[in-house]
């Protein structure tokens, strides 16, 4: 069984975001780098599968992005992918889901994998598109946001997460793409020998211009901070100064403390 | 203009946030007309038009059914542009809908900006500006972001006829929810933990806070997804709906899931080393600090 997953490296969230020159992304100087965690769960979910299978599986991992996404390819390989794909694009940023769909496809297209995972959504952009999109450009099943996943006999039997903690139960059969909510699974941490491993695996580098055929149907035209309604109080300095201060207000503006 | 708008059902009922669409598309100034799987008794109740396809036959989730149906409707209607809610439902089909008409799809609108949609992006830290590059577009919108309107009116019911073919997908049901064992939707102050709370054995520190205010433990998301605390006491979409007096957001960065759950809380406390943190827009007072540091003393002075 072939097994693809696609991965994307996000900043840290925690980091402060201000606009490019070009004004349509984040400046992305001075930013710390990581797996996308939605795709943490759809590594991990891929591994488990492997694992299941035994010896006649292969997982892919892909990535499209500069040279820096080889990190976040190198964490995938060493939770237990097998080999990678480098989609060599300086300015995958500016790319559109249905641009960045489209290289995905094109490269799945000639490959055949049997069952394909992504996470649901990038923690950056947000947008919860790529998954559906290249299981539609292949003509895939697709399910979207898997809590729970198990596989046998060609059938995957998956539970969507919905709204209020209800679940949808679905079955795919193979070929198909899910995309990995977050609480699917516990993704593992690389173990030093099988960082040391994953060093010997093969990342093959494909510059995008090899795969993408599309125009951006979406552009993005401005990227900002939103506006601050700045309505709250900031409250900064000596713990136990800023402590009585919050007891202070909390008995002033609210019934609850008296 | 012209909007089709994709209303959802589920369990037979029509949801409610359909009607967050119609007011998108008033802001929009555009001509509405309505399409869903469903049956007559979960038609949206406007004055317009409605193409019904039966879920009865086609199933509640069925997304390639479903996209079918949509289809037929925008090959009759030929829509500018074809809306869905951000929702489990609508994350899934959108991008069906997009794929089989090649347009762009712009998701989680929360404003409208001349001509422009915009999103949030980056934990709802920025936003984006996005304009579809011609020819139709395929849009979600962010709930809660356009209140929803009134159901007012009678539509004229068109009924669509589509093959149910699941494009090897089987829909098998729900799962119901776990049964809640603490229902925050009564407390009048939550303490909630949030991951900035960094591992298991200092949700203590949180519990202790919570107990000097006299109220409940809650927590977001990834703090229940690692097992620090038990999913009854998870607040957002995923989890529950809350309104206290008091709110007290403790390492909780404020992704738009989490504040579903908590917005309509009286007064909201965040604890954040950020300042810069999203939840800083819905907090009444932020106080910029580490919570580690922070919770123990406040716990001291609360009990003073
Ligand atoms: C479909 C869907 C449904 C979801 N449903 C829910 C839901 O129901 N509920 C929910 O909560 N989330 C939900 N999420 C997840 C949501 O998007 C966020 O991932 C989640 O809310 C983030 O939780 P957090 O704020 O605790 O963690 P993070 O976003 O990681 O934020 C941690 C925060 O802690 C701060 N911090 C770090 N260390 C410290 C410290 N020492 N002192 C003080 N502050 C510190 C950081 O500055 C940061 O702001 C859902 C996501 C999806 C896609």
């Amino acid at each position: 069984m072939k097994l693809l997953v696609c991965i994307k490296q996000v900043p840290d969230l925690e980091s402060r975001f201000k606009p490019a020159a070009d004004g349509l992304w984040f400046d992305d100087n001075d930013l710390a780098w990581r797996l996308n965690e939605y795709d943490e769960y759809a590594v991990e979910q891929a591994v488990q599968l492997k694992e299941q299978l035994g010896g006649e599986a292969e997982l892919t991992v892909l990535s499209i992005g500069p040279d820096r996404v080889v990190e976040a390819i190198k964490k995938a390989l060493a939770m237990g992918a097998d080999k990678a794909v480098h989609v060599q694009d300086s300015a995958a940023h500016q790319k559109d889901p249905w641009q960045i769909a489209s290289i995905i496809a094109a490269y799945a297209r000639e490959q055949g994998f049997d069952l394909i995972f992504t996470g649901m959504q990038s923690q950056d952009r947000g947008s919860a598109q790529v998954g559906v999109l290249v299981a539609e450009l292949l003509g895939l099943a697709s399910a979207t946001t898997l809590v729970g996943f198990s596989y046998a006999d060609g059938v995957v039997q998956a539970k969507r997460e919905l709204e209020g903690g209800l679940k949808g139960l679905v079955s795919l059969r193979l070929p198909a793409l899910v995309t990995c909510q977050l609480g699917l699974n516990t993704p593992r941490y690389p173990t030093l020998p099988n960082i040391m491993k994953a060093k010997k695996k093969e990342i093959r580098p494909i510059p995008v211009a090899d795969l993408l055929k599309e125009e951006s149907l979406a552009p993005t035209t401005s990227f900002y901070a939103p506006a601050r309604k700045g309505g709250g109080l900031v409250l900064e300095g000596e713990p136990s100064e800023t402590a009585l201060k919050l007891v202070n207000i909390l008995k002033e503006k609210t019934a609850v403390l008296r | 203009m012209k909007a089709l708008l994709v209303c959802e059902v589920r369990e037979g009922k029509l949801l409610d946030a359909s009607y967050e669409l119609l007011t998108f598309a008033d802001k929009l100034g555009a001509e509405k007309v309505a399409v869903l799987v469903g049956s007559d008794g979960s038609v949206p109740q406007f004055d317009g038009r409605v193409y019904l396809a039966d879920a009865a036959t086609l199933g509640e989730y069925n997304p390639a059914a479903h996209k079918a149906a949509v289809l037929a409707a925008v090959e009759k209607e030929q829509p500018d542009v074809v809306v869905l809610c951000h929702s489990s439902y609508g994350w899934d089909l959108a991008p069906r809908l997009a794929a089989a008409l090649k347009a762009g799809q712009v998701t989680e609108i929360v404003a409208l900006v001349d001509g422009g949609f915009e999103v949030g992006c980056c934990n709802a830290k920025m936003r984006r500006q996005v304009r579809p590059a011609g020819g139709k577009a395929v849009l979600t919108v962010q709930a809660g972001a356009f209140a929803a309107a009134a159901p007012q009116g009678t539509p004229q019911v068109e009924r669509i006829d589509v093959a149910a073919d699941g494009q090897g997908l089987t829909f098998g049901g729900y799962e119901p929810a776990e049964a809640k064992a603490v229902d925050l939707g009564r407390a009048e102050i939550i303490v909630s933990a949030g991951r900035g709370i960094g591992k298991k054995d200092n949700v203590a520190v949180i519990e202790a806070l919570a107990k000097a205010f006299g109220g409940e433990l809650g927590a977001s998301r990834p703090v229940v997804d690692a097992g620090w605390v038990d999913h009854s006491r998870q607040v957002g979409t995923t989890g529950q709906t809350v309104s206290p007096k008091l709110y007290v957001a403790c390492g909780i960065s404020g992704a738009i899931q989490h504040l579903a759950g908590m917005k309509k809380s009286d007064f909201v406390v965040a604890i954040n080393k950020d300042k810069d943190a999203p939840i800083g827009e819905v907090a009444d007072v932020l106080v910029v600090a580490d919570v580690l540091q922070f919770a123990p003393v406040l716990t001291a002075a609360l009990q003073k």
